[in-house]
Formats: structure tokens, C-alpha cells, sequence
């Protein structure tokens, strides 16, 4: 195991981008789901990106990760041109974000404990005390208790297994997350404590967050901005009022119907 | 902003102070683990202590617990501890790991000799739940076939060509590739050792009788349950990770009558085809091999054939594949359903598939050639 080098982070102004995200194009076939896309992440804020269902939020989101192959454009993440760099610097910037995916992705073979020590065991050498107290703490931040540490992913309820899989993408201290529907199929009590830990989270940690969501109250509670993607471009970026005054049709809709009333009631 | 973490050991008077700088963070965590691990030993040194951390430079998890877990440590050793210069952005997070209990330990299992024993005591045991729940599921299967005959309505046909399909049609080339090859290599050992005694013609009966009795459906049915009995137990047992089944059956519908019915049915239709095309494969690979390496031309081949082998070795040989196919269905579909949530027990159940499918396979070959013997067949 390597001693991960760690990067040069470049001195932070204060509204400096952690991605920077530039015409990019991402197709299917013949379907083009990203059509010259731009989007800034600002250090520190945590960034909620809503838009219809398939309008390709989480492709955005797997292109930036790397995940699913562009047809154009240049995507930065901490200065760093995940294109044009090399392997190992590509490393060094995967060891600084953490990912929650829309379905926990959790090792089925694996033990809470295991999952969450995982990437910790694999990039730092450190003792098993010390992975253990690191473990308890992950679990503690995301509010669940030891005892469950060698429980298997399949014998722990939905929003247990996103707490845990939100440990795990944090267990490298990352210093950017990325969140896919994390409120998806929680109650909505279990919803409202996943928003205010998310933001206790970037508090704490300062933590910078993308947030793909369809959960209104997770934009009205945790969200400092809020992009909305449409036709394969940004449509409208910016704070929760100026989301209430755009004129955009679907933005209309989104923001002033009977639920987002019930939200703001 | 990346700077070495360093821990330095200052002494004024009377009072001892640890100074914390540099960057705390997950990069650096085996060394500061080291650090902490050496101020540790101060324990009980003296009357008091302060942990200064006014000059680190960055602070994360790994940083604030190794500070906290030193704390704790020179506390425990009766020393009155307390962490300085904490600047206002850490307050949270430092609080944060302070709430930290101890770890549980892991529930790790030492190997030990008698629970070795134990092991395979409880392997054996369990052979009697193996055989109960391929009975159980033969009977469901039996039942459910019942149904479908009283109702024929409810019968799955478009499923069940699906399956044939994937089973048998898609099968056809592997199946017959393989059988030629070792019809092929049959004959050239035949010959190769017969011709020793003059015997080289023999090969034909040799041929004929094996390929027809055993070689031809035991070698197929071997294939099937490497190729379509670990596909069925790898599809159930992912529908039954993703709660389809259980989707299925809170919609009234019964899991063995959609899903089971037609893969057993697509099963026992096909291993007699392939049964029937390996044979043929295997005896036409055969004659070519006799006629190319051993000079028997095909007319002497097929001559000496009609002469050696009766429709009863085709009957003995061909009657088995439907009833090694079901066997193969039942232990797929009972080691499919056995899945639980884990990928790695997909895994195993897919493996258990195959080896169990085989083995009764060979088991049911054995039956077969006492029953087929004391009837003198």
C-alpha cells in the first residue's frame, strides 16, 4: 500500500469551484442526455440538483465520478483535469470524494464494520484499534449506534444502509461528497434527520456536497444552492428564492405546486 | 497547509505540555498514530498535562480522535489533561469524536480442532435437509403441474419456449462440438489398443453401446447442469436477493408455477433432444476417426453398427434423460431459492448447483444401470 501523496491543494479563496464542469456531452446511442453542460461546485456549499425523472441528474453525477464515459467536454474536480491526468494523480483526487449511491452499494459479503473500513484499511496502514475506534466514530456521525457494526447489509433496514453507506463514503474524511437520492425511501422523520445530518456533516467536516435530490425538503432544509438540469443543460442555478421567482415552466410547476406549498406552508 | 504533523514534548517547570502542528488528517494517520502511540508512555509522568493545538494546520476525524484517544489515555493514568488552542472551526468536530465510545470487537471465530469436527458434523446433518427440501420441491413442482393440467389455462407457454430456447436451441452447437470430440477420441483408443489383437471392427460395438447407453446422455446431462443448472440457480437466486419472488407471490401468482414450472418443463424437453444429437454427434465423430485413422470405410462402419446395437440401447440410453433433467431443475431451483442477501451466498449456491446437479446425476446413471441390468435390458 502506497502512502497516498497528499495533493496540492491550491490556497482556498472563498468561492473557489471544486468541480468545474465545461460543455460536456454525454450520449447513448443516439440519444443525447448531456448536451453542452456547465456547473460550478463551490467549496464548502452543499449543491442540490433536482430535474425531471431521467432527465440524466444521475448521469451528470457518474460522469463527473468517471463512471460513464463523455462524448466532449473537460471536467475538473480540486484543480485537477481527470482527463488529462495521470493514474496516480487520479487516485490521489478519487481518495478526496466520497460517493453515496442511490442504493447504498454496500459489500453484501461484508460487515458494516468491514464496509466502513475498508477503503481505510486499503489506503492508510494503520493498526485494527485504530480502524475500530475510526469505525465507531463513522458510525456515531452518522447517528447509529456500535452494535450494529457486524450486522450484514442485508439484515439492516433501507435508511440504515444509506447511514451506513454515507460512513463509508466519509471514511477517508473526504473533503467533497457526492449524495444520489439520499432521502429516497426514507420516512420522512428518517428523511429530515438524513438533511440535518448532512448538514451537521459539512459543518463539522466542511464538507463541500452534491446533492442529487427530488426531495423538496431536503432543498428547502440542507441545500445552500440549487441547480436544475432540463433538456440536458443547466436551466437555472442559484438560491431557493431565486428558484420561487424564475418564470421557467417546469420551474413553476416544481416550486409552486401542491407539495412545494405544503413544504413551504 | 500540508505540513508534517508533528507532536513535540515541552517541559516548563513543573508543567508538561504536548504541542500539536501540522496537518492531522487521514494522509498522515500512520504517523500520527506513531506520535500518539510515544506520548502515550507519558502517562503518570506527572501531575498535569495540556495538549496544545493552536498550531495545526488541519484537522479531520483520524486527527481529532488521535488527539481524544490521547486525552483519554493520559486521563485514565490519573493525569489532569486538557487540550488547548482549539480554534473555533474544530470545537464541532472535536466534540464530535469525544462521544465516541470504546470499540466493540469483532466476533472473530478461532479454528479449533473441535470446531472442525463440528463442521463436518454439521455438513452431514445437513445432507438429510439437502434430500428433504429436493423432495419438498419435487412434490411442489408435482402439485403445481397438477394445477396447471386441471386449468391449462394457467400454463406459462410463451416462458417456456423462452427457456427452451435459451437451453436447448442455444445449447445445440456446444453440445454437439463436444460429443463429436469425444466420439473422436473414443474411436482413436479404440483402435489404437484394439488393433493390438486384430480386433480394430470391435470399435464399433464399443462405440455404439456407449455412446447410446451412457456416454452420450450422462456427458450431456453433465453440460446442462454446468450450463443451464448454474444459470437457473444464479437467476432465482438474484430474484430472490432483489424480493422479486416475493413481489410474485403477494401478487397471488406462486413463484414455482411462473417461474419453476417452465424452466423444469423447458428442461426435460431439451436434455432428451441434446441427449439424442450429442449421441449422433458422438457416433458420426466416431465413424470418422475409424474411417480416416482405423481404414474401416462408413459402409463396414455402419454395417458392423446395425449389427452391434439394438433399439433397446437407444431406449436405455435415452429414457434417462428426461428424469436426470428434472433432477437437474429440482437442485437448481432449490439452491436458487436458498439464496440469501449476500452476493457471496449467490456465489455459493450457484457452485452448490453444479456439484450437487452432477453428483445426483451420476447417482441416478447408477440406478439406472442396476434397474436397466436386473430387467436385462
Amino acid at each position: 500500500m502506497t502512502q497516498p501523496a497528499p495533493s496540492p491543494t491550491p490556497a482556498p479563496a472563498p468561492v473557489e469551484a471544486i468541480i468545474r464542469v465545461r460543455d460536456i456531452t454525454v450520449q447513448f446511442g443516439a440519444t443525447r442526455v448531456l448536451d453542452g453542460l456547465n456547473l460550478d461546485v463551490k467549496r464548502g456549499e452543499i449543491l442540490g440538483f433536482v430535474g425531471p425523472s431521467g432527465a440524466g441528474k444521475s448521469v451528470l453525477t457518474r460522469t463527473i465520478i468517471g463512471l460513464v464515459p463523455k462524448v466532449s467536454g473537460h471536467i475538473e474536480v480540486f484543480g485537477v483535469d481527470l482527463d488529462a491526468a495521470s493514474a496516480s494523480a487520479r487516485r490521489a483526487v478519487e481518495r478526496r470524494w466520497g460517493i453515496l449511491f442511490q442504493q447504498g452499494a454496500l459489500f453484501s459479503s461484508l460487515t458494516v464494520r468491514q464496509n466502513i473500513q475498508f477503503p481505510v484499511r486499503e489506503y492508510l496502514k494503520v493498526s485494527q484499534r485504530l480502524l475500530d475506534e475510526i469505525m465507531v466514530a463513522k458510525l456515531g456521525m452518522v447517528g447509529l449506534r456500535p452494535e450494529v457494526a457486524d450486522r450484514f447489509p442485508s439484515e439492516l433496514s433501507g435508511g440504515m444502509i444509506k447511514r451506513v453507506a454515507l460512513a463509508r463514503a466519509l471514511a477517508l474524511d473526504p473533503e467533497l461528497v457526492f449524495l444520489d437520492e439520499p432521502t429516497s425511501g426514507l420516512d420522512p422523520i428518517g428523511a429530515g434527520d438524513f438533511d440535518e445530518l448532512v448538514r451537521t456533516l459539512q459543518r463539522t467536516l466542511g464538507l463541500t456536497v452534491f446533492m442529487v435530490t427530488h426531495d423538496l425538503d431536503s432543498l428547502y432544509t440542507a441545500c445552500d444552492r440549487i441547480a436544475v438540469l432540463g433538456n440536458g443543460k443547466i436551466i437555472a442555478a442559484g438560491s431557493m428564492a431565486d428558484m420561487q421567482a424564475s418564470q421557467h415552466p417546469w420551474l413553476r410547476q416544481y416550486f409552486h405546486g401542491k407539495r412545494a406549498r405544503a413544504v413551504m406552508g | 497547509m500540508n505540513a508534517d504533523p508533528t507532536l513535540e514534548r515541552i517541559t516548563r517547570g513543573n508543567a508538561l505540555a504536548l504541542c500539536a502542528a501540522g496537518s492531522w488528517t487521514a494522509g498522515f494517520a500512520p504517523r500520527l498514530e506513531r506520535l500518539v502511540t510515544d506520548a502515550e508512555k507519558l502517562a503518570g509522568s506527572g501531575p498535569n498535562i495540556s495538549i496544545d493545538v493552536s498550531q495545526v494546520s488541519r484537522l479531520d476525524t483520524f486527527g481529532a480522535w488521535l488527539i481524544e484517544r490521547l486525552r483519554r489515555s493520559l486521563a485514565q493514568a490519573g493525569m489532569e489533561t486538557k487540550i488547548a488552542g482549539l480554534s473555533v472551526n474544530y470545537a464541532s468536530l472535536v466534540e464530535e469524536v469525544r462521544r465516541v465510545k470504546a470499540a466493540p470487537d469483532a466476533e472473530t471465530t478461532a479454528v479449533t480442532i473441535s470446531g472442525m469436527l463440528a463442521q463436518i458434523g454439521k455438513t452431514v446433518a445437513g445432507v438429510s435437509g439437502t434430500m428433504i427440501g429436493l423432495i419438498d420441491m419435487l412434490g411442489a413442482v408435482l402439485v403445481a403441474t397438477g394445477r396447471v393440467l386441471i386449468h391449462p389455462r394457467s400454463f406459462r407457454l410463451t416462458s417456456t419456449v423462452h427457456h427452451l430456447e435459451q437451453v436447448c436451441w442455444r445449447a445445440v452447437p456446444i453440445i454437439v462440438l463436444i460429443t463429436f470430440l469425444i466420439g473422436c477420441i473414443i474411436s482413436q483408443q479404440g483402435i489404437f489398443h484394439f488393433r493390438r489383437f486384430g480386433a480394430d471392427i470391435f470399435v464399433v460395438d464399443m462405440l455404439g453401446v456407449l455412446v447410446l447407453r451412457e456416454i452420450g446422455v450422462l456427458l450431456v446431462a453433465i453440460m446442462v447442469a454446468g450450463r443451464s443448472g448454474s444459470a437457473y440457480a444464479a437467476e432465482l437466486g438474484s430474484m430472490k436477493m432483489r424480493e422479486e419472488i416475493d413481489a410474485l407471490r403477494t401478487m397471488g401468482f406462486d413463484p414455482i408455477e411462473v417461474l419453476i414450472l417452465p424452466r423444469m418443463l423447458a428442461l426435460v424437453i431439451a436434455l432428451p433432444i441434446l441427449a439424442f444429437l450429442g449421441a449422433m454427434a458422438a457416433l458420426y465423430g466416431g465413424g470418422l476417426v475409424a474411417w480416416l485413422y482405423g481404414g474401416v470405410d462408413p459402409e463396414a462402419f455402419l454395417l458392423r453398427l446395425r449389427d452391434a446395437i439394438s433399439i433397446d440401447h437407444f431406449i436405455v440410453g435415452i429414457v434417462k434423460a428426461p428424469v436426470m433433467a428434472a433432477v437437474i431443475g429440482i437442485v437448481a431451483c432449490v439452491e436458487g431459492l436458498a439464496v440469501q442477501g449476500s452476493a457471496e451466498s449467490l456465489g455459493q449456491h450457484t457452485t452448490a448447483s453444479v456439484v450437487k446437479g452432477i453428483f445426483f446425476v451420476i447417482v441416478m446413471d447408477g440406478v439406472f444401470a442396476i434397474f436397466f441390468a436386473s430387467i436385462g435390458m
